[in-house]
């Protein structure tokens, strides 16, 4: 039994909750997550780790409460317990020293690559972060994100913060101005979490620019152990299996529009449990 | 004349998900037992992978006697309610029975179920230690031991360690125990409860469940060895499933069997939204594959009140399946569509699948494996009308385990490599079941926990307690 220790809300739709789970603290690394049953009857969902602290043995989890679940999870308040939590599942972010890393972050997104830019940053690189949202409340962990980046760029859909528009006219600028450049180079590598037309429009441009581009899905999952297939995505048209292959997959071969396809499948069933 | 076990009609069965069949009543375990000859050199015995003394425990039964009927299965079977429904016996004990010369083997499975059933309704779990195994050393309680995965192999394996007195500790990944017991074999074969009383037997033998526990990632082999484990069995099963590799195959609505059956049996689905785990499901379903896992979806499908096709490309004489589910699948209203290989599956606007084109296919002269070998008819191509899809077609071996343990030797086909002895690339870490021959049935794999157990406490007494303080061997 995992019992919740803090919660604190974001947003209006995205809550924090620290959760005592000592040994998967003892053993996070970057881009890993867990899976989640809140009680008897429940379904299990993968969320991926916000933050761990394995002295205080406990895991951050961030999440937009949209889903069945995710909505009865942020009903629960300290104290609660949750039933299950099995992890940390997939494989790490392969973090090495590069260069220069971009770290774009959307959404309840930036939570995710939040460790990510952290361990960039730790393993030396020069980390610049960006990171968007709907609106101003949607921009999350700015704080935390300015200790990781070097240079950190926010963009707002209604411009209701920082710059008004999408990651990627960030991303965009960044590159033209090394395509302007004569001194300065492309970063070695583009980190990306977020949205799928988010992390597909993403890949688009850094393909164009030909800079190494990695996304972490978030495809449906049910045991999340290599088990059950539900997670299937298709990389350089090769069936690839989320859970124990990913989450991190190179964003220039994978298909986001199946990705995306997939991800509608428990839409309807989802409306009649709500 | 061998008793049949009477089941719930099929018009009446495919309304529900309770247990097809019945099982033997006090007056039709007697009978049915009094037909045991009581062979002094039993054959029976010696086609049971792991050799119960079939009948002393008939024998039991015939004087009435149900309680140490049961203990004497248990002697050597830890989950005899499992074994008794989903053993394929025809193939085993009964295949060898001497009555099959005259008339019809002793119904065995029923038999066994019986005296299960019994000791579970009374709620009567004896504990039995067993007598052949070597002499208990005073050492054994202090001695470590590591099962990974609660399946058939690694509970048997459990059963026997904590049996012998070692110290067990049985790491489960999902939520509940029981492996494919629990996520895969559907309610109606072999209801939950039933796994889970026995699963309460085996930790009331001292083993310590740990489920959430996914070996490799929660712990990896290296720490349990280092934090003083002195042997570790991996029994974790089947893995990823196979595909066909056909176009459409990440459809919407195309489901690996392994998915279909965990959202239904482990997930319980099919009393969603009750149960919070949904499944999409259309109106017409069909399941590739010939085997006891396309059966079990094929009859799963019916239950939740769809139209079924089973596709299957040889016939119905090469189908793996045990003839007792091919018979009440067909029963239950089940279309078989043999002589049928899948081509490719056809989508619509939305992705949700719209209809499964396939060839139809001939036998030709047999293959490798003895059986005819289908050959596709030019030009026979024509559209399945489904919306639903479910691959039963095998799985691969779960690269997870041996991706996180560099010294775990593996075999091509990502299977784990183990000497006779069970024992792996690594001293002291062993493997059975499923991960070491591909999918297989759940008695083999009890099979081999079974000798797996043993060969681990060889190991132990020979490679440990010798070199402690002169244990003899």
């Amino acid at each position: 039994m995992n019992k919740i220790i803090f919660k604190e809300e974001l947003s209006n739709e995205v809550t924090r909750i620290v959760v005592e789970a000592p040994q998967i603290a003892a053993r996070a690394q970057a881009g890993q997550f867990i899976v989640l049953i809140i009680d008897e009857g429940g379904e299990r969902i993968p969320l991926t780790l916000a933050d761990w602290d394995s002295g205080k043995g406990a895991i951050t989890l961030i999440f937009q409460k949209v889903g069945f679940t995710t909505k009865k999870l942020g009903g629960l308040n300290p104290g609660d317990p949750i039933k299950h939590i099995l992890g940390p599942l997939g494989h790490p972010t392969e973090v090495k020293n590069l260069g220069t890393v971009v770290c774009v972050g959307g959404g309840v997104g930036i939570a995710e690559v939040y460790p990510v830019s952290r361990a960039f940053k730790g393993a030396g690189n020069r980390v610049i972060g960006i990171i968007g949202g709907r609106s101003k409340e949607l921009v999350i962990l700015e704080k935390e994100m300015r200790q990781t980046c070097d240079e950190l760029f926010i963009t707002t859909d209604d411009g209701s913060y920082g710059r008004k528009g999408l990651v990627t006219d960030e991303l965009k600028d960044i590159f033209g101005a090394v395509e302007r450049s004569t001194h300065t180079k492309y970063p070695e590598l583009v980190y990306c979490i977020g949205p799928v037309p988010m992390m597909k429009a993403v890949s688009q441009l850094t393909k164009d620019y030909q800079v190494k581009t990695i996304v972490s899905v978030n495809p449906i999952m049910v045991d999340a152990t290599g088990m059950c297939g539900a997670c299937r995505c298709t990389v350089a048209g090769k069936t690839v299996f989320g859970c124990v292959d990913g989450p991190d997959f190179d964003g220039h071969a994978l298909d986001f529009d199946e990705l995306s396809r997939r991800l509608k499948l428990f839409k309807e069933e989802e409306k009649n449990k709500i | 004349m061998r008793k049949k076990v009477s089941q719930q009609p099929a018009k009446e069965r495919i309304q529900n998900f309770f247990e097809v069949a019945l099982g033997f009543t006090k007056e039709e375990a007697l009978e049915e037992a009094k037909r045991c000859l009581e062979c002094k050199n039993p054959l029976c015995v010696k086609g049971c992978p792991v050799e119960v003394n079939i009948p002393a425990f008939i024998k039991l039964i015939k004087e009435g006697k149900q309680e140490e009927a049961l203990e004497k299965i248990k002697e050597k079977n830890n989950l005899p309610a499992v074994c008794g429904r989903v053993c394929p016996q025809e193939d085993q004990c009964e295949a060898r029975c001497v009555l099959n010369k005259k008339q019809a083997a002793i119904n065995i499975g029923a038999l066994e179920r019986y005296a299960a059933d019994y000791g579970l309704a009374a709620s009567r779990l004896p504990l039995v230690v067993s007598k052949n195994g070597p002499a208990t050393n005073d050492q054994r309680p202090a001695t470590k031991i590591a099962v990974v995965g609660s399946g058939p192999a690694g509970l048997t394996c459990a059963a026997d360690l904590a049996k012998m007195g070692y110290r067990v500790t049985l790491f489960e990944s999902l939520h509940l125990p029981g492996g494919v017991l629990t996520y895969g074999i559907p309610e109606f074969r072999l209801p939950k409860k039933i796994v889970l009383s026995e699963v309460e037997y085996i930790k009331g033998l001292g083993v310590d469940l740990k489920t959430d526990s996914l070996i490799g990632k929660t712990y990896t082999i290296e720490e349990l060895l280092n934090a003083g484990t002195k042997a570790i069995f991996i029994a974790t099963g089947a893995g990823l499933p196979q595909f066909l590799g056909i176009p459409g195959e990440n459809l919407n609505r195309v489901y690996s069997a392994n998915e279909f059956l965990t959202r239904v049996n482990l997930m319980k689905a099919y009393k969603f939204p009750g149960q919070a785990t949904p499944l999409s499901i259309g109106g017409k379903v069909a399941v590739i594959g010939g085997g006891n896992v396309a059966m079990d979806c094929a009859r799963v499908s019916l239950r939740l009140g769809k139209e079924v096709f089973l596709v299957y490309r040889r016939t119905e004489n090469e189908m793996p399946a045990r003839r007792e589910e091919l018979e009440n699948a067909k029963e239950e209203g089940v279309r078989f569509k043999t002589l049928t290989q899948p081509v490719k599956v056809l989508g619509d606007e939305k992705g949700l699948v719209k209809g499964l084109e396939c060839l139809r296919m001939e036998l030709g002269e047999p293959d490798e494996s003895g059986r005819r070998r289908p050959v596709p008819v030019k030009g026979s191509n024509f559209v399945l009308d489904v919306d639903t899809l479910i691959i039963a077609i095998g799985q691969n071996p779960n690269p997870l385990l041996p991706r996180a343990t560099p010294r775990l030797k593996t075999n091509e086909d990502g299977t784990i490599l183990v000497d006779e002895k069970y024992m792996t690339s690594i001293p002291g870490v062993f493997a059975g079941g499923d991960i070491i021959t591909g999918a297989d049935t759940v008695i083999s794999a009890m099979g081999a926990g079974k000798k797996a157990a043993l060969a681990i406490d060889k190991y132990i007494r020979d490679a440990l307690f010798a070199k402690a303080k002169g244990v003899p061997k």
